[in-house]
């Protein structure tokens, strides 16, 4: 007896849209079983990690806060990977547009500068971003080096630029030799949308962001190419796409919005720029956007989501002392069975019984 | 003359992790696998070969650990990649970051522990010997083992059926298969052999490198591993070269930052990252002609029936 995998005649819409709570469920499963293997109380666990977010306000505000990143990342790659282009280098797009837009919120500490300042730093940290993600996208285009590799290594490049401006000329002078700069100027902060809490406007962003990319997926004619390009690449070339120049536009766009993310994250929640402003954002929402299906209203649910693993796991920390590795590890086993589930999108399972005829014939 | 046979000491101590990795690699992309979860596979591998030799005493028995954890890995890999034909790149992304959580989960409890490194050989007359004694006769295990290992991928690639078959594998599946070799049965061996390697060059690491474990220590080896093999044309004897010209990076930078060049330390750290993307950049460039990779290199194969 043996299991094979068969192509399906055509796609399953069923399993298409169940594919994902399947991939979730079963991903509890697993964390039941670590969580055992641990020695913590499953049940207890999968509460402080999953319930107990949601039943206070302070808590929900802090998922749409982690989301928000999360959301305007995964938006941006989800583009790169209808495409066919391999962005995972997103976290040093965000660390360089963090660190851009914080240029001019530290040239301008303690001066009288304007409201103008934190729209210039949103904006500088965009183009920044995307500027730093056109490096891979060129050399893949121009020359043909795996877009894989070099938006990776870039990385490290990015985190090691920001760790040496905040020890070296970024450094604030009255922060007691903290790797940090100074607090920013509230003109260089961007404002919060209810007074004392958490929620700030980089939400709202966010959801601009998931309408824009609705729009420009599934109605205009540039989206429409980005997804031929990358599930028909003959049938594009036919049709006159010019895959190479979407591989600029879709790695630019992701740039663009991962850098906006690294400033509003910076100018946001955290208020200053400092090494370890992400806990690996530009990773977590390479999860998201395969957990979305590349779909930008699926990449806003998935990405709160994974926000709610981010603050479960450190109440789950606090509470019961899980490490927050185990966050991690449950980020990766999900993306394992998401990729998995969707599979079975494509494929199905049959049994086979290759030798039991003979054998019958044969006695 | 102390100096030099310094740097080709500390030259080959930082390759030997690089080799171990990328000819583990290059036998499964050889095989058409492209594995991006080298990173994943070494880092548990580091964190399961030094609990292993923390908690037995014993060096042999955390590099066998890191072996099984590296191979481990690399069959969930294969489940998915060559079980369930999953996009490649999109699975080994996954690897890496199930790989990166598990390590700080499994190195939790050790780190601040410290382990007596792996001992060097040491024959009485030929390691005195100046400048080449000990680099040729004082080195540890691992870096002899990293020798033989690459040497004996090469033997097996070029000089055996079984190699040439594997490579056939990794240029036309499709006419493997018609042929009637098992394609994702080979493949997963291979697969499991990256494993292997990877594993076993992460626990180097905390084994031989640094006498102890701190999450994220492999920073980006895993991933240079892979340039590596882009850098060798997916062959053994340029992988080499490879491996000691970027140990060489590395090492580079750190004297620098030691001699006191008036270049912030962090710029020097980036070198070798800069340096893997200059390298890509160039060496595809120059092979315009026409591309060595394998040809079926990271794609998808289910065998029709």
């Amino acid at each position: 007896m043996q299991l094979v995998l068969e192509k399906r005649a055509e796609r399953s819409d069923t399993i298409a849209l169940v594919s994902p709570l399947i991939a979730i469920g079963l991903t509890i499963v697993t964390m039941v079983i670590l969580f055992a293997i641990l020695g913590k109380n499953p049940l207890l666990a999968l509460h402080a990690y999953f319930i107990a977010p949601l039943t206070d306000g302070y808590s929900l505000q802090e998922i749409a806060v982690k989301a928000t990143p999360l959301v305007m990342i995964a938006i941006g790659l989800s583009l790169c990977y209808l495409a066919n282009a391999w962005n995972i280098g997103a976290e040093g797009q965000f660390l360089i547009g963090a660190v851009a837009g914080s240029w001019i919120a530290v040239k301008t500490q303690g001066t009288d500068a304007g409201a103008w300042v934190l729209p210039a730093m949103l904006g500088l940290a965009a183009a920044s971003g995307a500027l730093y993600a056109l490096i891979p996208a060129i050399c893949k285009v121009k020359f043909g080096a795996s877009e894989i590799l070099t938006s990776l290594m870039l990385v490290y490049v990015a985190d090691l630029f920001l760790d040496y401006l905040v020890r070296g000329p970024w450094r604030d002078p009255h922060g007691f030799n903290f790797p940090t700069t100074a607090e920013f100027d509230p003109v260089a902060t961007v404002p919060l949308l209810i007074e004392g809490g958490r929620l700030h406007l980089g939400s709202i962003i966010a959801l601009l962001v998931v309408a824009a990319a609705a729009i420009l997926l599934g109605r205009t004619i540039k989206g429409f190419e980005i997804r031929v390009v990358g599930a028909a690449p003959r049938a594009a070339r036919f049709g006159g796409f010019n895959a190479n120049q979407l591989i600029i536009l879709t790695f630019a766009v992701s740039g663009a919005l991962a850098g906006l993310a690294g400033i509003i994250e910076v100018a946001g929640p955290v208020g200053h720029l400092q090494p370890g402003i992400s806990p690996g954002y530009g990773f977590t929402a390479i999860i998201v956007a395969f957990l979305g299906r590349l779909n930008p209203l699926g990449i806003l649910i998935a990405g709160l989501f994974l926000a709610l693993t981010f603050i479960g796991g450190e109440q789950a920390q606090i509470a019961m002392k899980i490490p927050l590795d185990v966050t991690k590890v449950f980020q990766g086993i999900l993306l394992f069975y998401v990729l998995a589930c969707d599979s079975l999108i494509l494929y199905r399972f049959r049994l086979e019984f290759p030798n039991r005829q003979v054998a019958r014939g044969a006695g | 003359m102390e100096l030099v046979e310094a740097i080709i000491l500390a030259v080959l101590a930082a390759s030997t992790p690089l080799l171990i990795a990328a000819t583990g690699e290059l036998v499964a992309e050889r095989s058409g696998v492209l594995n991006l979860g080298v990173e994943g596979m070494m880092i548990v591998g580091a964190a399961c070969g030094f609990a292993g030799a923390w908690l037995t005493g014993s060096i042999l028995i955390g590099a066998l650990l890191g072996i099984l954890a590296g191979t481990l890995m690399s069959l969930v890999f294969a489940l998915m990649a060559l079980g369930l034909a999953v996009n490649q790149v999109a699975t080994g992304l996954a690897l890496t970051i199930l790989g990166v959580g598990l390590s700080g989960l499994i190195g939790a409890g050790f780190v601040g522990e410290r382990i007596t490194p792996a001992v060097h050989l040491a024959i009485p007359g030929l390691t005195n010997v100046p400048l080449i004694g000990r680099v040729l006769f004082g080195e540890n295990g691992f870096v002899y083992f990293s020798i033989a290992l690459i040497v004996a991928v090469w033997w097996f690639l070029y000089r055996t059926r079984a190699g040439l078959i594997l490579r056939a594998c990794g240029d036309n599946h499709v006419s493997a298969h018609a042929l009637g070799y098992p394609v994702l049965r080979i493949r997963t061996f291979a697969v499991m052999f990256g494993g292997a390697c990877a594993g076993l060059a992460g626990a180097y690491l905390p084994l031989a490198y640094t006498p102890f474990f701190i999450p994220g220590m492999t920073a980006g080896r895993g991933w240079i591993a892979l340039a590596l093999v882009v850098f060798s044309s997916w062959r053994p004897g340029r992988l080499v070269v490879g491996a000691y010209l970027f140990g060489a990076v590395t090492i580079l930078q750190l004297h620098a930052q030691g001699w006191g060049v008036g270049i912030p330390s962090q710029f020097m750290s980036a070198l070798p990252y800069l340096a893997t993307v200059i390298v890509l950049v160039l060496l595809s460039r120059a092979r315009t002609g026409g591309s060595t990779a394998p040809a079926a290199l990271g794609t998808v194969f289910v065998p029709d029936r």
